[in-house]
């Protein structure tokens, strides 16, 4: 017979409930209740009346040319970053897995950039890149090249794009790591002897024994880049040159705090909602069925 | 179908000398047991005619053409692994098309090939099945399969039947051996098992820590083994040994006598080479064996038919064997003539 941990009566368990349930309903449920009422509103210039619009603000949203911009901008963004920092982490994990022996080290420098505030991480990078005083910038300007991504709208795409990854890559690094070490060494051997050489073993046994691990991390870096970027990219761009680098979240601060919208911004914040309830479906329609071969 | 040639073969990793020089010739088509204690080298041996580990010292000719510095996939071997190493992801088919498909074969012939292994290892019903969609015999065959379709001129296997229960793996054993005449490939085989050993070997190496004490067919190895510990592993129950104080009138050389159990047999007490007295009997049926006392203190295993009579516990009882079963060792336990 199972045996499970009973509580008498429904004090104790309601208060020890109670501090998650508190910080949930503060920091989530009231600003996304909020964030609803005030999406289908526009107060006036003063904030002192609000005027009731229906679903005017996402009918005006989705006809807004800036906004499908930053829908745009986004997807690229994302994908970037996704394919940049688990491109790079797995390179690493082969690498750290054929010498096993010195990946203990390797990991723990490796996982160095995680620990890094995505703010900080920013205020690294742009100092890196300054067009002023940046020491790649300067290397650059040796090389012939004039960096400058405060008026260069690809430089910008790329500086944050390889900012935001590079936290990433730890992270990732040490999920592709584990998977890699899951798989049996006789397999690989096995594949070896049937006549595979490193590429093709790798294209036809490890990538698809990785499938799990690679989707798991396809997930948790497209949500990363939607929502955790905020800080890199107010650091290093604040969404410039024009509008090059304005992702949904970041727009939804622009509109919102800086242009004082916030029957737009509100609007927005719903649909990211969406899109956010939507991968974490997506991750547990995946987490139930685990073994994909 | 080749020739397997290891001249003085040794193996370090790092400063440790695993392997101290193997040597061994072996024909076309003939099937070599690799048998020996846990961690005394079979499987780094192998591996090394798989080129899965580098060779420290002499060489290894597959066919005449020294392969020591030739890649796994251009050394014409196939190898079946302990844990079968089946590719999870890949149907049955794919499992044992992959190395064809790899070496670019015409599609019809890959089927073909295929088709014929699946029948030869009764796995024509799972063709379709994942590896985990089977049972351990069912692995152990496709693990097979995948070997034969590519049609090597070398077998390798690492205790390719440790992980079936016991009657299994006698069915299996059978199936192997009867497969390997079938197809004569050469065959390099590792066991810890002496009974496998015994079964499957044309010729069998005994290793003991990283040497070869003896390379021979399975009676030869039983009827004269070189060495002490060779006398001790082949052989079940395993060999007596006791010191010549036990017996009379040994040389001065001998160090240690050695006797099987099966090649004894009570004599009245006070009669045959050595006394002891009887501790207990185990009656297995067929057989009982008597485990005595000898007047030095050492054990001594006696195997006598089911239907002999056995002593009262506590006897005193006389032990006698032809002398011509006896065997002798030095005290660096080569066996003395
Ligand atoms: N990669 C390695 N690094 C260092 N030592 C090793 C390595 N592989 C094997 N050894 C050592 O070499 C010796 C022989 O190992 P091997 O695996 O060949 O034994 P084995 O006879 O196959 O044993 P078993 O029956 O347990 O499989 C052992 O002492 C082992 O500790
Ligand atoms: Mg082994």
């Amino acid at each position: 017979m199972e045996k499970r941990v009973t509580f008498k009566g429904w004090l104790l368990p309601l208060l020890l409930l109670l501090p998650q349930v508190i910080i949930t309903a503060v920091f989530f449920f009231y600003p996304a209740g909020q964030a609803i009422y005030q999406s289908l509103f526009i107060p006036d210039p003063f904030g002192l009346s609000m005027r009731f619009v229906g679903l005017g603000n996402f009918e005006f949203l989705l006809s807004d040319p800036y906004y499908r911009a930053s829908f745009v901008t986004t997807a690229v963004f994302s994908i970037l970053v996704t394919v940049v920092s688990m491109g790079a982490a797995l390179y690493l994990a082969v690498l750290a897995d054929r010498l096993i022996k010195g990946s203990g080290t390797y990991r723990t420098l490796l996982i160095w950039p995680y620990a890094v505030a995505p703010a900080v991480a920013g205020v690294l990078w742009m100092f890196m890149f300054n067009t002023r005083v940046g020491v790649v910038s300067w290397y650059l300007g040796l090389l012939g090249y004039d960096w400058n991504h405060v008026l260069n709208e690809g430089e910008a795409m790329g500086l944050v794009v390889v900012a935001s990854a590079w936290g990433r890559v730890s992270y990732n690094f040490l999920f592709f790591l584990a998977g890699l070490q899951a798989i049996p060494r006789s397999v690989i051997e096995a594949a070896a002897i049937d006549g595979a050489h490193f590429w093709t073993r790798f294209r036809t046994i490890v990538f698809p024994l990785l499938s799990p691990t690679t989707f798991f991390l396809l997930v948790v870096n497209i949500v990363y880049a939607f929502f955790e970027t905020f800080g890199v990219i107010h650091t290093i761009t604040a969404g410039g040159p024009q509008q090059a680098t304005t992702i949904l979240v970041y727009k939804v601060y622009a509109d919102g705090f800086v242009g004082q919208d916030l029957g737009s911004s509100a609007a927005q914040s719903v649909i990211l909602l969406l899109v956010v309830g939507l991968l974490t479906i997506i991750q547990f329609k995946f987490i139930e069925r685990r073994v994909h071969y | 179908m080749a020739t397997l040639t290891l001249t003085s073969v040794k193996k370090s990793f790092g400063p440790t000398e695993v392997i101290h020089g193997v040597d061994i010739d072996i024909a076309e088509g003939e099937f070599i047991v690799i048998v020996g204690p846990s961690g005394c080298g079979k499987s780094t041996l192998l591996r090394m005619v798989a080129g899965l580990e580098t060779v420290s010292g002499g060489t290894i000719a597959i066919d005449g053409r020294t392969v020591n510095d030739v890649e796994p996939m251009d050394r014409d071997i196939a190898m079946v692994f302990q844990n079968y190493a089946l590719y999870p992801h890949m149907s049955v088919f794919e499992n044992m098309a992959y190395g064809l498909k790899i070496a670019k074969t015409p599609k019809a012939e890959i089927d073909a090939r295929v088709a014929v292994a699946a029948k030869m290892l009764q796995l024509e019903p799972y063709l379709q099945r994942k590896p985990r969609e089977l049972s351990g015999g069912q692995r152990q065959r496709v693990a097979m399969g995948r070997a034969i379709v590519r049609k090597p001129s070398v077998f390798l296997f690492d205790e390719p039947l440790s992980n079936l229960d016991a009657k299994l793996r006698v069915q299996m054993r059978l199936e192997i051996k009867a497969l390997q005449k079938e197809l004569g490939i050469t065959s390099l085989y590792v066991t810890h098992d002496q009974v496998e050993a015994m079964t499957l070997a044309d010729r069998m190496i005994v290793m003991n820590a990283g040497r070869a004490d003896q390379i021979g067919t399975p009676l030869d190895v039983y009827e004269n083994p070189a060495t002490e510990f060779v006398a001790g592993f082949i052989g079940s129950p395993a060999t007596n040994f006791f010191s010549p104080s036990a017996a009379f009138g040994r040389a001065p050389t001998v160090a240690r006598i050695g006797v099987r159990p099966e090649h004894a047999q009570l004599a009245a007490p006070g009669q045959g080479r050595a006394q002891g007295k009887l501790l207990f009997a185990e009656a297995l049926g067929a057989e009982t064996l008597l485990h005595i006392r000898l007047n030095t203190g050492e054990m001594f295993t006696l195997r006598q038919d089911g239907t002999a009579p056995v002593p009262v516990e506590g006897a005193d009882c006389g032990i006698d064997w032809p002398a011509e079963r006896e065997l002798d060792f030095d005290a660096e336990g080569r066996r003395l003539p």
